[in-house]
């Protein structure tokens, strides 16, 4: 079972006395413990079991403004002892630099409130294949799926932060994922779609004949793709995709990229970015949350942040050495953001897919083709082509390109929204985009 | 070498009774056990903003009946945490009734030497280059903004006991240096990026100041990509770039070819065996014995020695790259091709370092022969979806052709293409087969591992390129 408290604590203060003692000026140290079961089935068959016990730990030292770190899997105190004397060894041989600190004393979290993160329920692995039976039974229901495959996890995790200033706390998680992967095939085509359920407590996790179905039915519609001509024209991308979205936004106001002057929202704090109706927040309470956290890397209490105010920038994400750097207060996003998300919209799904009267529905994109120093972005794409609010038939090889400081006042968003992820979006449609075909 | 048990309650001759018990009834499984150290040292913004040292000890015991793999891993080499995950494995194959496959081939080539590169350099010394990539850089260019330079070393010691106590061990170096330089002009930003790296030392490519070599080439890129115009959209004629560009044979056709996915009929290519897949002219192989280089393995994550891989011989499908799992189930032999990230990871077949040889045309004449098209030198990364069969791949220095010249620079775009029928576009093999520079990572299933690509110049007579120029 994932380790307690107690040794994980004891782990830390070890490391810091440790460090004192060899001449670390600060320290700080995180002891993680994550124990993983995983049962995968394939066509209705077992195909894999995967258990895997953890155990991590990452020193940063600090002499005055120097600083330098290690990480280790072996926690026996011979190898810590090496490998402590080797962090403070290198700190003293790393040069100076005037933004290294632990984070101020005042901005630490206090006491930790209970975000319900933490079910204690253990599901045997015979539970965990009936469980993927029903599923795959769900899944291979049409004879044209010619194969699933599937997966369901169970992790539970532990860990301690602990630094010189007098910080140490901590807490267990757990978390419960089933997946379901399916391919389908006719005479023109094979394609693969998925569905996916995680969540905190076991009993709240989807039901696996839903599950199953919505793999192979998402799989089904993709039969016989085909791909349309070069031009301009709305897009509409399904939530799974408009997360992605906000993960770039978030990446180009992480306070690293600013600071470095890497991102295409450098100094547009107070300034219109998106549409007017455009809100988004950061909140780290909600309890059950996948992102829900007390405190960040470093230990800074998180508050609810309203990144964007109908359109406008509010904050950056804010860690202690960029905001030190940037003259700013860290807000406790060092790690990033916790559950963040578009505030809804105020049209339905089926409005926002009879605004135009054809648009190109998005269910994947893939390559990496987002730029947060020039905003340019292009992805290859698959999806629908909707014509008077119908879905007509599937697309693919196709690629679509846009700059986010166009593509961001162009965002309308449907009243969809829900916590699937730690990072969620409405259904979101937005204009002028090239898509490149044929 | 390591000595995993040297500091353990569990003695070497115990651990070889649990794995023989554990693997009695079994076709296939073992011990794998892992000791890696890396360093990361990293410049940013003028200052050292990383130095950070990393040791991870573990191993993972695999179990394999039929088609079905139990796996379990633990970062504790003891008595209680081996029998512990002996009993998973074994409650998993419960019911198993193999009989187990000793075979393993052997061989005496190694291909890169035992020796640890994060101590054959000092900290200092590597401080010291990257201040001077730094102040080389700022001071050739009064554009330039922003400079990230960083080494990354690795030495990673692996052993592998199979039922019976057969013993395999293998000692592997790794290292990368990589420089990232953005320029501002006129409140546009750009960015390029050059690295180099293999199993040697720092200094072997390094020494002579050839750091100064890869800041040159980041900086010609970036410099490239600040005079470039948006990129055209649409189906076009595109030629390759020799080298890194061969991410294209990696995405559209590397992981389409992998064991796994064919012996499960999930790839685009799984009933194309013995058929023409690409042009006449056009041989791909997957290559794990190049000397030094970033994909090369002495043996696989499984214990077999890697090998040269013929995938596609003058167009046509002749073999798939294969662990021992796949190659089993297939009635084939592994190719040496069974690789993990680290052991907390199962085995799969992945890609070393995938070629496309050299044909007998020139870059010359095929850029001559478009009309309109671009002319794609550097790639950022690429992605494929194997059952559909459709890649893409990232330019990241691309220019435009007209009238059979080279034009403008493009801004950076998506190319996408389908995997199965893009080789038999490829109209023109060029005479300029080169490797790429080492620095590449595949990542499948969650784990990343290190490959490389080589490709001569190539000509394919339609793919569509993801700009915003209509």
């Amino acid at each position: 079972m994932v380790k307690e408290q107690e040794f994980l604590e004891k782990k830390a203060s070890y490391c810091l006395d440790l460090a004192k003692k060899l001449g670390a000026t600060d320290s700080s140290v995180v002891v993680k413990n994550s124990v993983s079961e995983t049962v995968n089935f394939r066509n209705k068959k077992l195909d894999e079991s995967n258990r895997s016990d953890d155990l991590g730990i990452s020193i940063t030292t600090y002499i005055g403004k120097k600083k330098s770190s290690i990480s280790s899997s072996n926690l026996l105190n011979d190898n810590l002892n090496i490998l402590i004397e080797k962090c403070v060894e290198t700190t003293k041989n790393t040069p100076e630099d005037e933004f290294n600190s632990l984070p101020d004393k005042d901005l630490l979290a206090k006491k930790a409130k209970d975000l319900d993160l933490y079910d204690n329920t253990h599901i045997e692995n015979d539970q965990k294949i009936s469980y993927l039976k029903k599923l795959e039974d769900a899944a291979s229901h049409d004879k044209k799926i010619v194969n699933t495959e599937s997966s369901f996890t169970q992790n539970k995790s532990n860990f301690v932060l602990a630094n010189t200033e007098g910080f140490c706390d901590g807490y267990k998680t757990s978390s419960f994922t089933a997946s379901s992967v399916t391919v389908a095939k006719d005479e023109k085509s094979m394609e693969r779609d998925y569905e996916y359920s995680s969540k905190c407590f076991l009993k709240d996790l989807d039901d696996a004949d839903e599950l199953g179905k919505i793999a192979a039915d998402q799989t089904i519609r993709k039969l016989s793709p085909q791909k349309i001509g070069s031009e301009k024209i709305a897009i509409i991308f399904d939530k799974r995709i408009a997360k992605g979205i906000l993960r770039t936004f978030a990446s180009a106001i992480s306070s690293s990229a600013i600071s470095r002057g890497t991102s295409f929202l450098k100094d547009k704090i107070n300034q219109k970015i998106f549409s007017d109706k455009i809100n988004v927040f950061d909140k780290p309470d909600i309890l059950k949350g996948l992102g829900s956290r007390n405190f960040d890397s470093e230990g800074v209490k998180t508050d609810k942040l309203k990144l964007v105010d109908q359109g406008i920038l509010k904050h950056y994400l804010i860690d202690t050495y960029n905001g030190n750097k940037l003259n700013l207060k860290s807000n406790g996003r060092c790690g990033g953001t916790s559950n963040l998300y578009f505030e809804n919209g105020n049209i339905s799904f089926k409005d926002l897919l009879n605004s135009n009267l054809k648009s190109l529905y998005i269910t994947e994109t893939i390559g990496h083709g987002s730029n947060i120093v020039t905003g340019d972005y292009s992805v290859g794409a698959t999806g629908f082509l909707i014509e008077n609010g119908e879905f007509k038939y599937p697309i693919n090889e196709i690629t679509i390109a846009g700059n986010f400081k166009d593509m961001f006042q162009n965002i309308t968003l449907a009243n969809d929204l829900e916590f699937k992820y730690a990072t969620n979006s409405p259904t979101m449609l937005m204009e002028g985009m090239v898509v490149a075909g044929k | 070498m390591s000595n995993f048990f040297e500091k353990s309650d569990l003695s070497r001759n115990e651990a070889e009774n649990i794995i023989s018990d554990t693997l009695q009834k079994c076709d296939d499984g073992e011990l794998y056990l892992e000791n890696s150290k890396s360093e990361t040292i990293l410049l940013d913004d003028n200052k050292i903003k990383n130095s950070s040292y990393n040791s991870d000890l573990g191993f993972g015991f695999r179990a394999i009946s039929g088609e079905v793999v139990a796996y379990s891993h633990s970062n504790e080499i003891s008595k209680d945490s081996l029998k512990q995950s002996s009993e998973n494995l074994k409650s998993t194959l419960k019911s198993a009734k193999g009989s187990y496959n000793h075979e393993i081939p052997k061989s005496n080539k190694k291909y890169y030497d035992n020796i640890n590169p994060i101590e054959q350099k000092s900290l200092n010394k590597k401080i010291d280059i990257l201040n001077d990539v730094n102040n080389y850089l700022r001071s050739k260019d009064g554009n330039v903004k922003q400079v990230t330079a960083n080494f990354l070393g690795e030495q990673k010691s692996i052993e592998i006991i199979r039922s019976g106590g057969e013993t395999l061990s293998d000692v592997r170096p790794l290292i990368r240096f990589n420089v990232s330089v953005m320029l501002e002009k006129d409140g546009r930003k750009e960015t390029g990026v050059y690295g180099v790296g293999g199993r040697q030392s720092y200094d072997s490519y390094l020494k002579d100041d050839n750091w100064k070599r890869v800041c040159d080439e980041a900086l010609r890129i970036a410099k490239v990509n600040l005079e470039s115009k948006p990129a055209p959209a649409g189906e076009m004629k595109v030629v390759l770039g020799p080298g890194w560009p061969a991410i294209l044979i990696h995405e559209a056709v590397g992981h389409g070819l992998e064991g796994d996915f064919n012996r499960k009929k999930t790839s685009a290519f799984h009933n194309l065996m013995g058929q023409r897949v690409a042009s006449e002219g056009v041989t791909i192989v997957d290559d794990g014995t190049i000397d030094n280089r970033r994909g090369s393995l002495t043996i696989d994550d499984e214990g077999t020695p890697t090998e040269k891989t013929v995938l596609i011989e003058n167009g046509i499908l002749k073999n798939f790259m294969q662990d021992r799992l796949n190659a089993r189930l297939m009635n084939t032999r592994s190719t040496g091709s069974g690789r993990r990230e680290n052991y907390r990871h199962i085995v799969l077949p992945r890609m070393r370092n995938t070629m496309m040889l050299s044909g007998k045309q020139t870059q010359d004449e095929m850029i001559r022969s478009v009309d309109k098209g671009i002319f794609a030198v550097s790639f950022g990364g690429g992605q494929v979806d194997i059952t559909s069969g459709k890649f893409v791949f990232n330019c990241t220095e691309a220019y435009e052709i007209i009238d059979g010249k080279i034009g403008s620079p493009i801004k950076g775009a998506t190319l996408i293409g389908d995997g199965p029928s893009i080789l038999k576009e490829v109209s023109m093999v060029g005479n300029d087969m080169m490797m790429d520079p080492g620095i590449g990572t595949c990542g499948k299933a969650g784990q990343g591992v290190p490959v490389g690509v080589a490709q001569p110049s190539i000509l394919i007579d339609k793919m569509t390129v993801g700009g915003t120029k209509l």
